[in-house]
């Protein structure tokens, strides 16, 4: 099969990027949007064609799927080494291809209602484009160094993005901060790729992933160097897990993510909910035969538990927060804490892996349905002119359609039956039931926190209170609403696809059953949380001001979020400012720009000194060549003979 | 030898062609369109350049006079490449300036001649056909340095350029009629065969070198570039800077690789030491520049400075590194003399003050020159930071850590003077800044294509592996 096309898909939208970038003031705000819809519709088509013929037609060989790679060389170190550019297609590829695809579609048809006379209207669209294209290229990498090229390209896009409304300082600073916490989980994940690369001697995913089907064990080699009790191989997997738990802000690197919310609400639906921050789930299922089979699966283990523990915290933390957006941020947060424990907690071959494609599975369906609820919330801001749910109340009477859109996919996040969430949810708590109990219980009180914040919010918004609005809202235009549709029918009908027989670790596929029982406690767990939030919430009552206040103490560290930004900003600050910063600063400017400072104003000086060798007189101009002819004919004649 | 053998000098009988169409040219137009003349030289001279690009065998013709391989070829094309960015950023200025005097089709003659001199400098195969081949590529830019006769400055420019280049040629052909007096023979072949270390030898060997060092305008034999690009016309000082420049490293290069090999113990202390010489005067000399064409006068014989570094190295990855740097730099220092000459053309201003507030003015024109500058530089990711980095990997791969440091000293001197005009026009408030301008098509073409090669070079590898390849023969 035949592959070389789909470099079209990343191509396409980073051409819509640079003729948009480029002719920024020359085109019209409503052609730039028709431009960036074209583009990416094209990139849309060409992903599902891929599908089609991947999935369908050729992928399949002996009822193994292969990983069709195309290639070439960029730079070459050894024989083995040497970084390549080309695209690999596999079937988590193709799965992120299609979910990258269609959000991304659905973010830019929304935005052309959103954005709506919006003065940066075609920057955002430019914006848009180059993120899309970073992702792509990051989804088709097929080695290590390739997905951490794109890996920074989609930093510096979200970048860009949160900090589009540059002229708002906490937008400015949320830009910031997104950036830099990133980018120092990141200095982890290239040095765990340098390290890969020193001692495997690849950097390619297909060499590194290969496993020999006769000791069921990874065909590679390596030095078998240990550090500090462990192996640099793990060690290399964990730095580079810290890259990934980066972006797909797990604790404690998670401090970016609810601040990023400053950015336009479409971007917080693409960048944070479905595409960027589930990168480093993707990482992870991109090396998972390393991360199973090095060490018996220590780095894995690790990835469960961060994952585990990220998803209750953050389930916590989004029942008191009031800004919609954060609750949603933080609700993404706990999710991809699921897919992470997910993937932790899988075996390799055949329905042992049902962890690993229970990852996969949720990666899909919360994409949609957290797109969607970002969407929502977005046509609901743009209503009321507000994000805080202090501000909203009694919102169905005037925009049934995101109303119903949202209530779908609430459900979905919940869990309930037979939405995609539901299904895809019940994978991962089979998964964990069958390989730790601590992990599986942690996930069933988890569901129910994301059913009760879940509703809270939704009552909180279409129900509760009759707010008294200075002006009426009213619904969105089609523009918006029509995502809103699109992606809540693949929120209902999502959870029918038979995901297992396509991805899996091993490739193979095998048949997913329900695990009824598990199914059962798992919607009782939702529906109790609904029903709480039900009471809480439906009607305005002051029953939710009594718990907070008995739970006092804790109800305030929840709200502020356990004061980690605070803990980061005190060793930040006061340790690392203080006692690392300042010596060092001291030894710059006293030691090396005075030597430097030194070298140049002496430099100036003798400039000026010898000026006076460039008089403009041709007789001078004869004799310093007649001399320097001389001067050196003596020197290596007579002097300097060897 | 037959007939046939003619086509393997197609490069030279091409543009003497088209020297004589425009001589025919000059006589049936009328006077009254006499400026269709530029766009008929950049048309001719366009289709040169894409015909350079057939490949061509190698050879040796007229009983070794004359001799040709890839590389050589390639170089040809970078040399056509650079003249003909060169016609465009001064087709403007010839246009209102020069035709006005009824001096437009000369303009192209020479500029045409001398470039067919650089043909057969770089392709001779003895000392004869090297020294027509030189003689040819100076005399006609004397003339074109003293081209703007209305101006006192102009003409001084020209006299100093004859009179120095005399000189030159002079110590250059007493060196060479020493080498013949040693050898027995022109031929580069049979030198190669005979040439030993003998004192007379090496006397002669340092005349020539002085020669030809004078062409590339390496310390000591440097002072008269300074004066001739300020007073000349920019597109002259820009032609002298650029690839009159990179045709003498080239064929310099070859000499100092084939016959010269056997002197290297002697020429690579001479190499070192002048090396040296030339990046501190050069950059010492920079610092201290107001005038645009001044400034970049003393920064190219810096960089020249840095060429020596992969001369020095005498392998196939000096040779590669010296020709790829070489590309890099005619393409960078076009932009930057691309935008003094577009400044120049329109408001007459040359000063670095003049450049204050540019940014606020003319964006576009700023950005190029920053990119230009920053390539000059080397600073990363533009193309001049690869040319560099090459370079000092050849130098450090036969040893000469010293020289490479010294080097990194002056890339910090040079990207302080460098950062100067970076910072005039871009933090500076002028007074009165230059006014907002568009330039013409042949500018902003001539503008954009340099832009896009110092873009291009420093991102696409394979053709520094295609210039390493090519650069095999003299390994």
């Amino acid at each position: 099969m035949d592959v070389t096309y789909t470099i079209l898909i990343p191509l396409i939208p980073l051409a819509v990027f640079l003729l948009l970038g480029i002719f920024r003031q020359k085109i019209k705000p409503a052609v730039s949007g028709i431009i960036g819809v074209a583009g990416l519709s094209t990139s849309t088509l060409l992903s599902f064609y891929t599908a089609y013929q991947y999935f369908f037609v050729h992928g399949k060989v002996n009822g193994v799927y292969q990983a069709i790679v195309q290639k070439t060389t960029w730079m070459n170190f050894t024989d083995t080494l040497h970084i390549d550019m080309g695209v690999l297609i596999d079937p988590i590829s193709i799965m992120m291809l299609i979910v990258v695809s269609i959000v991304s579609l659905m973010v830019h048809i929304y935005s052309i209602g959103y954005m709506k006379g919006d003065d940066g209207f075609t920057r955002f669209f430019a914006y848009l484009s180059l993120f899309s294209f970073s992702m792509f290229g990051l989804v088709l990498a097929t080695n290590l160094f390739q997905i951490y090229i794109f890996w920074e390209l989609v930093g510096v896009s979200s970048f860009l993005l949160i900090g589009y409304y540059y002229t708002k300082p906490s937008a400015v600073s949320a830009a910031k901060k997104a950036f830099i916490v990133t980018r120092f989980a990141d200095l982890g994940f290239l040095i765990g790729i340098l390290i890969m690369g020193y001692y495997t001697g690849t950097f390619d995913f297909e060499t590194l992933n290969a496993v020999n089907p006769e000791t069921g064990e990874l065909a590679l080699n390596w030095a078998s160097n240990s550090f500090m009790g462990l192996s640099v191989i793990t060690w290399a997997l964990l730095l580079m897990f810290m890259g990934g738990a980066g972006k797909s802000a797990m604790f404690p690197l998670h401090i970016w993510l609810p601040d990023a919310m400053e950015g336009p609400t479409p971007v917080s639906a693409l960048i944070h909910a479905a595409t960027m921050v589930v990168a480093g789930v993707y990482l992870v299922a991109r090396l998972f035969p390393m991360f199973y089979f090095v060490e018996g699966g220590f780095a894995l283990n690790i990835v469960a538990y961060v994952g585990g523990f990220s998803s209750l915290f953050a389930a916590i933390i989004a029942i008191t927060q009031t800004d919609i957006k954060r609750v949603l941020a933080f609700s993404t947060m706990s999710q991809i804490g699921y897919m992470m424990m997910s993937l932790g907690v899988s075996g390799y071959d055949g329905h042992e892996g049902v962890g690993y494609m229970a990852s996969m599975f949720h990666l899909f369906t919360h994409a949609m349905f957290k797109a969607l609820l970002f969407l929502g919330a977005g046509s609901v801001i743009r209503a009321v002119h507000s994000n805080y749910l202090k501000d909203m109340g009694g919102l169905r009477k005037y925009m049934p359609i995101t109303n119903i859109t949202f209530l779908i996919a609430a459900l979905a996040i919940a869990g309930v039956f037979p939405l995609s969430g539901f299904w895809s949810k019940d994978e991962i708590l089979v998964a964990a039931f069958e390989h730790n109990m601590l992990l599986y219980i942690i996930g069933v009180f988890v569901a129910g926190l994301t059913a009760f914040y879940m509703f809270r919010l939704y009552f909180g918004i279409f129900w509760g209170k009759d707010t008294k609005y200075k002006h009426a809202p009213h619904e969105s235009p089609t523009s918006m609403t029509f995502p809103l549709m699109v992606l809540a029918l693949i929120t209902v009908v999502g959870g029918l696809i038979h995901f297992s027989e396509y991805v899996s670790a091993d490739r193979v596929g095998f048949e997913a059953h329900l695990n009824i029982p598990l199914a059962l406690v798992a919607t009782a767990v939702g529906l109790t949380g609904i029903i709480l939030a039900f009471v809480f919430y439906k009607k305005e009552n002051n029953l939710a001001d009594k718990f907070s206040n008995a739970f006092g103490v804790f109800y305030k560290w929840t709200y502020d979020k356990f004061y980690i930004d605070e803990v980061y900003l005190f060793v930040t600050k006061k340790i690392i400012f203080n006692l690392i910063a300042a010596p060092i600063a001291w030894f710059d400017k006293k030691i090396v720009d005075a030597t430097m400072e030194g070298i140049g104003n002496k430099t100036v000086v003798i400039s000026n000194k010898i000026k006076g060798m460039q008089s403009g007189k041709v007789q001078d101009y004869a004799f310093g060549l007649i001399a320097g002819v001389v001067v050196l004919a003596m020197v290596f004649i007579y002097l300097w003979t060897n | 030898m037959d007939f046939s053998s003619f086509l393997l000098m197609r490069q030279e009988i091409i543009l003497l062609a088209i020297i004589l169409l425009l001589l025919i040219a000059e006589i049936f137009i009328p006077k009254n369109k006499k400026s269709s003349i530029v766009h008929l030289a950049i048309f001719f001279f366009g289709i040169h350049t894409a015909v350079g690009f057939f490949a061509i065998n190698e050879c040796s013709i007229f009983g070794g006079s004359f001799q040709t391989n890839n590389l050589i070829h390639f170089f040809k094309n970078v040399l056509n490449i650079g003249v003909f960015i060169l016609l465009l950023q001064s087709a403007d200025w010839i246009q209102e300036k020069i035709v006005a005097q009824d001096k437009g089709t000369e303009f192209f003659i020479l500029l045409f001649s001398s470039l067919l001199g650089m043909y057969f400098m770089i392709s001779s195969g003895d000392f004869l056909m090297f020294y027509i081949g030189l003689e040819l590529s100076t005399l006609p830019v004397a003339a074109l340095a003293a081209y703007e006769t209305s101006k006192r400055i102009s003409s001084e420019s020209g006299i100093k350029l004859i009179l120095s280049a005399g000189l030159a040629s002079g110590i250059s052909l007493f060196g060479i009629s020493l080498l013949y007096a040693t050898s027995g023979s022109i031929f580069f072949h049979d030198i190669i065969g005979t040439i030993s270390a003998s004192n007379l030898t090496i006397l002669g060997f340092i005349l020539f070198f002085s020669g030809l060092s004078f062409k590339i305008s390496l310390v000591p034999f440097h002072f008269w570039t300074a004066d001739v690009y300020e007073g000349a016309p920019i597109s002259v000082a820009s032609y002298l800077s650029v690839i009159s420049k990179g045709a003498a490293v080239f064929i310099l290069m070859i000499l100092l690789f084939t016959i010269f090999k056997p002197l290297m113990h002697v020429w690579e202390n001479m190499v070192y030491v002048i090396a040296i010489a030339t990046m501190f005067i050069g950059n010492l000399f920079a610092i201290r520049q107001q005038n645009m064409k001044r400034f970049l006068a003393f920064s190219s014989i810096a960089q020249a400075g840095f060429i020596l570094l992969g001369l020095i190295s005498g392998t196939q990855l000096g040779t590669a590194t010296v020709v790829y740097f070489v590309m890099i730099y005619i393409f960078s220092n076009l932009a930057a003399f691309g935008v003094v000459q577009a400044i120049s053309s329109k408001t007459g201003k040359e000063k670095m003050t003049d450049y204050e507030g540019l940014y606020r003015t003319n964006p576009k024109l700023s950005l190029v020159m920053l990119l230009a500058l920053f390539s000059l530089a080397g600073i990363p990711p533009v193309a001049g930071f690869f040319g560099k980095f090459f370079l000092f990997t050849a130098a450090a791969s036969e040893g000469y850590y010293l020289l490479v440091f010294l080097a990194v000293v002056n890339v910090t001197i040079s990207l302080y003077y460098y950062l100067l005009v970076v910072r005039a026009m871009f933090l500076r408030k002028g007074e009165n800044p230059i006014p907002f301008f568009k330039n013409k098509l042949y500018m902003r073409l001539g503008l954009i294509i340099t832009v896009i090669g110092i873009v291009v070079l420093g991102l696409y590898s394979p053709l520094y592996e295609y210039i390493y390849e090519l650069s095999s023969i003299y390994n």
